[in-house]
């Protein structure tokens, strides 16, 4: 799960990382009475997911109360991409921030390292741009030093990378100290990723956290209620929300053609068949391991939510998932729900010939088998037609 | 001959008495592995079919000689679980459960490591060694023993690549889930190593995915240390970046983890990679037979 910005800066503010004072704001009232109370000049920032906000127009610096008014309007509302097109990203809410006086604009992360199997902490005196150039760039400009995970970090440990970064001499304590708290903020909270890119020098020599990009394990969410929180309510897509409520693992794509598949390689791999047969998957959708009948009904519910998607493929495998049960769940969701739209079936592995019989016996109008993963991926983009 | 699991694996489930450990715990016996033992706190002294319970997997180990323990508790004890089988004197563990926080097995890793403990999984369908022995859930009816070595982030992507060489006259000395999550225990380079120095194996099937850089350090090490021909797949070609496509490591971040690096850096150091699971089949077949 991915934090907001302004959620980052509030776990490093809880694990006492300096960062300006702010307010979140949805409406354009709310983001200009937050500006007054912080005073100008104040910055008015798009909170979407996404990173390349400043290039989009999503970060406008307002020096008095007419322009708080006039970009926290420009901003709310606006959609934006990111860098390699993802998106677009509706900003919903802006953070308010008190302007900083920024000196020096420096790199500091920690992430999980998962070839080595460690965390990995990097500091850069070259902060304040696209890191990834930096770093290819002029390699030895980001410095980094794995991290033991079974015991704390501390701020003697960092002080060595803050040295060969070459950060300004007088502020490298704290910048040190800085570093061993986002570890610190790392393991307490079990984040994958923790970025601030820039960490400021402040005029009056202070480090603080400017930004803040933050990714928190799903997987351990069940012991950080506050995050869980966050999680539950961060899901803005309607079928990415309905498919939450019911347990299923969705994920929403641009195309037309319906995708439901049993195991998450199985699924990928069927995404990719039908965008080599020249189709655009619709979603990305996992019925999972023993799938039974209502989790089919659930599946097929969601996937026709999607008003774009205009055929749907089916491709399972039974290992524990038996075919017959899924062939069951198909025969039951096409009596629920008024299906419109041609639906494409290969049940292969266990029970598949129960699982055919079934299907065969209910006569359902616009149901194709095939037998094969690439005759179905085939059928279905034909089915489907241009999106 | 086969890998990680054989006609020697005596093993030990923890969560024997739970629904899902029982099931493919037995499952698991049906098929001739030898079950010696289950593990439940608080239940030692119990049986479920005659396999007796043991409050620890130490216990298991000392008196039915376990030396492979397979971890089917909840993710969130799970952790712990797979710590207790390090520590209890098998040479294996395999981890079954999906959704164990990834900073516990970052620890928990290197505790394996440390031990010279095997640690396959966790998020994995298991170990299967056709004929021989089967540890975990993948459908033993889609394998033949043969000259195959299967190596795989995916489960059900396995039994359709599986299904399809058996349909081919073809069989595996092994089927190793590696598993879905970020981290885990046995990495493809581990399980290549172990199949290269197996005699029945003659050719193996790599089955990878997006997120991390397991596959590009993989097509370091093929190119480097391993002399029989491997063939790849790779799934999340359509992955958009950013989501989480189901397993919990399967994400392209930014640029890197994509469908796209994985592929051309194994075909840079000559894997042929098939394009979808059925050329992957048979380009493994082609290769086996030239």
């Amino acid at each position: 799960m991915d934090l907001l910005e302004y959620q980052g800066k509030q776990l490093f503010s809880a694990h006492g990382v300096a960062v300006p004072s702010g307010e979140v704001a949805s409406t354009v009232e709310e983001a200009v009475a937050a500006a007054e109370r912080i005073g100008f000049p104040c910055a008015i920032k798009a909170q979407v997911l996404i990173g390349g906000r400043g290039k989009a127009g999503g970060i406008k610096i307002a020096a008095d109360v007419e322009q708080a008014r006039e970009h926290a309007a420009a901003i709310l509302g606006m959609d934006i991409r990111g860098p390699r097109g993802e998106g677009p990203f509706r900003v919903e809410r802006v953070w308010v921030e008190a302007g900083s006086e920024i000196a020096a604009e420096y790199y500091a992360s920690v992430i999980l390292d998962r070839g080595e199997k460690k965390l990995l902490a990097m500091v850069s005196a070259r902060g304040g741009m696209d890191i990834e150039a930096v770093a290819e760039e002029d390699p030895a400009a980001l410095v980094k030093q794995h991290i033991d995970p079974t015991r704390p970090f501390t701020a003697a440990e960092a002080r060595p990378i803050v040295d060969a970064a070459g950060l300004d001499e007088d502020v490298r304590d704290d910048a040190a100290a800085v570093l061993a708290k986002l570890a610190e903020t790392a393991l307490a909270e079990d984040a994958t990723l923790i970025e601030v890119n820039p960490l400021i020098v402040t005029s009056d020599r202070r480090i603080v956290a400017l930004d803040a990009k933050v990714t928190i394990d799903g997987n351990a969410l069940y012991r950080h209620g506050e995050l869980a929180e966050i999680d539950a309510e961060s899901v803005e897509d309607p079928q990415e929300a309905m498919a939450r409520e019911k347990g299923l693992t969705y994920v929403k794509l641009d195309g037309n053609v319906g995708i439901l598949a049993n195991g998450a390689g199985l699924c990928m791999s069927t995404l990719d068949v039908v965008a080599q047969a020249g189709g655009a998957p619709a979603n990305f959708l996992d019925a999972g391991g023993g799938s039974k009948a209502e989790a089919i009904v659930d599946a097929l519910t969601v996937i026709v939510s999607d008003e774009k998607v205009t055929a749907i493929l089916f491709n399972i495998f039974g290992g524990i998932t038996r075919c017959d049960e899924i062939a069951k769940g198909i025969v039951e969701a096409s009596g629920r729900l008024d299906l419109q739209v041609p639906l494409v079936v290969r049940l292969d592995g266990t029970n598949s010939e129960q699982g055919l019989e079934i299907l065969a016996g209910a006569g359902l109008a616009n149901l194709h088998q095939e037998k094969t993963m690439l005759g179905g991926a085939r059928r279905v983009v034909e089915l489907a037609g241009t999106p | 001959m086969s890998i990680v699991v054989d006609g020697e694996t005596k093993l030990v489930v923890s969560g024997l008495t739970g629904r899902e450990g029982s099931f493919h715990g037995l499952r698991n016996r049906a098929y001739g592995t030898h079950l010696a033992a289950g593990v439940t706190p608080g239940k030692g002294g119990q049986d479920v079919e005659g396999v007796p319970i043991f409050d620890s997997i130490r216990e298991a180990v000392e008196e039915e000689g376990a030396n492979t323990s397979m971890i089917f508790v909840p993710a969130r004890f799970a952790a712990p679980a797979i710590d207790e089988a390090i520590e209890s004197g098998v040479h294996t563990v395999i981890a079954i459960t999906e959704g164990i926080p990834v900073l516990d097995m970052l620890r928990t890793y290197w505790k394996a490591r440390e031990a010279g403990v095997r640690l396959i999984g966790p998020n994995c369908p298991g170990v299967l060694s056709p004929g021989v022995a089967n540890v975990g859930i993948v459908p033993a009816q889609f394998f033949d023993p043969g000259k195959i070595g299967v190596v795989s982030k995916s489960g059900t992507l396995t039994y359709q690549i599986g299904n399809e060489l058996k349909q081919a006259g073809e069989g595996n000395s092994s089927i190793v889930g590696i598993g879905g999550d970020p981290i885990v225990g046995s990495d493809f380079i581990d399980i290549l190593t172990l199949y290269e120095a197996d005699p029945e194996t003659e050719l193996i099937v790599m089955v990878g995915e997006i997120g991390g850089d397991a596959e590009e350090r993989a097509a370091e090490f093929i190119a480097a240390e391993i002399s029989k021909p491997v063939v790849a797949y790779i799934a999340g070609f359509t992955a958009p970046p950013g989501k989480q496509m189901g397993h919990a490591g399967a994400i392209v971040s930014g640029s890197s983890g994509t469908a796209e690096a994985k592929k051309e850096a194994l075909e840079a150091k000559g894997v042929r990679v098939g394009e979808s699971p059925t050329e992957t089949a048979k380009i493994a077949v082609e290769t086996l037979r030239a």
